[in-house]
């Protein structure tokens, strides 16, 4: 399994506010890794510090490419997606015009076979191809977030809490379906989540993140067995 | 009533000024949130240099052509240039920026075209005017009217049929998304400014060979303009021609029926502008700010 993503040293602050100390992790390919961490440790800024979103230093490597004070738009051009925190939609667009952005940057002529393609895997977002995003509910936000993101067809896609916000049923029927696109089409993820439950269920390996500093790290399974982390983030 | 009729018409061929300039207004607005206060001062300098081409000899729909183009690169060179390093400072930053760059195109336009009065304008047509019944139609407003009909149709091709005009409503709804799908969000932005210029150039050199060239000539088209915007909705296009058509409307039925108002017809864009804002601040078309906790 080779290397698609190599962080180290990643710092990240906000104006004079450090908010990440100098993380070490890394991605590989066809992967799902999971970042787990309470309110304020970090997770967001892990991946907006990925996406060139925050005032970042230290090394990221991902692809061949040395990522750090790259744009977004670069960054998303050499195949990373980004689904951002609480509903990464266009709520003015419709549905359809969501996806065709989520292409922006391809120049094959495969594009609304791939619309097709997620439509039958987010069957909700068909029905609804014409109305605007904004009239969509939490949880069709959210798989519309997604795919937009796989319509760049990246190769490592960044979830910021899918979870936040929704109802556990859609949840479940959410992380079902990004556990098959992990599974069967060996798609890269690193997902950051506070539902430790869900995202252990999902991913291979995994970090814990405490105030800017990863402070456990191991599979999914040992994660789930560490006495601290259970007692912080599985609530037994 | 013939006279009311032609009064309508008049106000109609203003109306459609007033609209283009709005749109131009709405267009900026709804991708950077910035009230641009130096869209009439830009039109101004593009009616320059329409001026400048056809005293050098250029036939005019050229001269047309080429101010639009150079006014096109001059707005998204303003977008690049003083626009970009202030994008996310307070509101009260940008206005007092876009203020400045209304005083700063004014006194460049005298220093460099001189600030006598320009009155050989060519005309892109002829003048005339019709008399069906006893309503008088002029030529001035059948262009102005057609000229926004074509730009409406324009714009609404450009936004909703194809690739660059679906990336400006992306940035505009959420220019984060955008950019995190690969839209380069700063080339937008340019394009819409490069696009409002060129629409403000185009109102300019139709509208202000009737009523003569000079440093002012834009400004109290701008008030209408921002009366029109203010009523029809900011974040609006549809809104902004609708609000167009009726400040032009009141203003040439004011002129008429109100001499007490005559030399201060000015009270009626602020009039609207007042009321809309007391009333229905978004507009009539625009859309309540409403935020989702």
């Amino acid at each position: 399994m080779s290397v698609l993503l190599e962080v180290s040293e990643l710092r990240a602050s906000y104006g004079a506010v450090r908010v990440l100390h100098g993380l070490d992790f890394v991605v590989n390919e066809g992967e799902a890794v999971v970042i787990l961490g309470a309110n304020g440790a970090g997770k967001t800024t892990t991946l907006r510090a990925l996406s060139g979103m925050v005032e970042t230093s230290g090394h990221v490597h991902f692809d061949g490419h040395s990522i750090v004070g790259s744009r977004s738009e670069q960054i998303s051009r050499i195949g990373i997606a980004h689904v951002p925190q609480g509903r990464g939609t266009i709520v003015d667009l419709t549905v359809a015009e969501n996806l065709r952005i989520g292409a922006y940057r391809r120049r094959d002529r495969e594009v609304a076979a791939d619309i097709e393609r997620w439509y039958d895997v987010f069957p909700k977002l068909e029905a609804r191809a014409d109305q605007q995003a904004g009239n969509l509910s939490g949880g069709e936000q959210q798989m519309l977030a997604i795919a937009r993101a796989l319509m760049s067809r990246p190769k490592l896609v960044l979830l910021d809490e899918p979870s936040l916000g929704l109802a556990p049923i859609v949840t479940q029927e959410l992380f079902r379906t990004l556990g098959e696109l992990n599974h069967t089409e060996g798609l890269s993820m690193l997902i950051v989540e506070q539902n430790a439950n869900l995202a252990l269920g999902i991913g291979s390996r995994g970090y814990v993140l405490e105030t800017g500093s990863i402070v456990v790290s191991g599979t999914t399974d040992e994660l789930a067995g560490d006495d601290g982390v259970r007692r912080a983030y599985l609530g037994v | 009533m013939s006279l009311f009729l032609t009064q309508l018409m008049n106000g109609i061929g203003n109306g459609a000024v007033y609209a283009s300039l709005a749109l131009a207004l709405v267009l900026i607005f709804r991708t950077t949130g910035i009230l641009n206060f130096a869209q009439g001062e830009m039109a101004l300098y593009s009616t320059y240099l329409f001026w400048y081409f056809t005293d050098r000899g250029l036939p005019v729909v050229v001269a047309i052509l080429a101010a639009m183009a150079l006014s096109f690169i001059g707005g998204a060179l303003v977008e690049r240039v003083v626009i970009r390093p202030v994008e996310h400072s307070s509101p009260l930053v940008l206005v007092i920026v876009t203020i400045g760059l209304f005083l700063a195109l004014n006194s460049i336009v005298q220093v460099q075209f001189g600030s006598d009065i320009k009155t050989n304008l060519p005309r892109a047509y002829p003048k005339h005017t019709w008399r069906p019944g006893n309503v008088q139609i002029s030529a001035d407003t059948l262009v102005l009217v057609g000229m926004l009909a074509v730009v409406c149709v324009l714009l609404y091709l450009l936004f909703q049929r194809t690739k660059i005009g679906l990336a400006m409503r992306a940035v505009a709804s959420s220019s984060e998304s955008a950019r995190l799908s690969g839209v380069p969000v700063g080339q937008m932005l340019m394009f819409g400014w490069g696009l409002a210029a060129a629409l403000g150039a185009l109102a300019g050199v139709l509208v202000i060979p009737q009523i003569g060239l000079q440093a002012s000539s834009m400004q109290s088209i701008l008030v209408f303009s921002f009366a029109a915007a203010a009523l029809g909705g900011f974040d609006s296009p549809v809104g902004a021609v609708v609000g167009g058509l009726i400040v032009g409307v009141a203003e040439a039925l004011t002129t008429q029926y109100v001499h007490a108002l005559n030399g201060i017809v000015l009270i009626v864009p602020f009039g609207l502008i007042l009321g809309v804002l007391m009333v229905r601040p978004q507009g009539l078309f625009g859309r309540r700010t409403v935020e989702r906790v």
